[in-house]
């Protein structure tokens, strides 16, 4: 398979993921879609010095050709696989590290579980 | 050299939103998250570099590596991971949007 392809898949499990196996359903929601245009600009800057400076390097067979900021178009969905599997995840996560007191409230734990 | 400064970069830029927002108090919440996403992340990883869809300027990585894989790259799943979360938490709270 070649990044592409890859990618492509990897993105498609990455919303399976968010949307119907750990239901976090990110993908709906306007916080969601802000903080990821904040990270893809991020992004953007950062594999621009990685791919522009040539710290890494693709086999032009593997992909499409197309490039945005010197990285290879695939980069944009394998970071958006990488950035919303982890937000999916921590989201999935949220409580742990939390207790519930008596009265039904909850405080985070600091070096306890 | 240079991958290793890069992912300096991203720490230092979100080290006082990590701060403010909790992120970094939730640690084991981060170890949740972070475990799934690195053993994704590494598998591919190993596999692309393998068939060399892509690879890694010898004069500006360590050179050290787990196998195949560089440590730039084992840190930069945990590093990117941690920011975007960082940066999810930073919109929800400045913002008030939640996400449940």
């Amino acid at each position: 398979m070649t990044y592409t392809t890859l990618a492509l898949v990897a993105v498609a499990l990455t919303v399976l993921l968010d949307m119907a196996v750990l239901r976090t359903r990110l993908l709906t929601r306007r916080v969601f879609w802000v903080a990821y245009a904040i990270v893809l600009g991020f992004q953007l800057v950062t594999n621009g010095v990685l791919t522009g400076g040539n710290v890494v390097s693709y086999d032009d067979d593997a992909i499409v050709g197309w490039r945005i900021a010197y990285a290879p178009v695939e980069d944009l969905l394998f970071g958006f696989a990488l950035v919303v599997q982890a937000m999916s995840w921590w989201v999935r996560w949220a409580n742990v590290g939390r207790s519930r007191s008596a009265a039904g409230g909850s405080r985070p734990l600091g070096s306890g579980w | 050299m240079t991958y290793l400064l890069v992912l300096a970069g991203i720490v230092l830029v979100t080290l006082p939103l990590g701060v403010w927002t909790g992120v970094y108090g939730q640690w084991r919440r981060l170890l949740l998250t972070v475990i799934p996403v690195l053993a994704v992340f590494v598998a591919w990883d190993v596999y692309a570099i393998g068939r060399g869809h892509w690879r890694f300027d010898p004069d500006q990585t360590t050179g050290v590596g787990v196998g195949s894989v560089p440590v730039e790259e084992l840190l930069f799943f945990v590093v990117v991971p941690v920011a975007a979360v960082i940066a999810l938490e930073a919109v929800r709270k400045a913002r008030g949007w939640d996400y449940r």
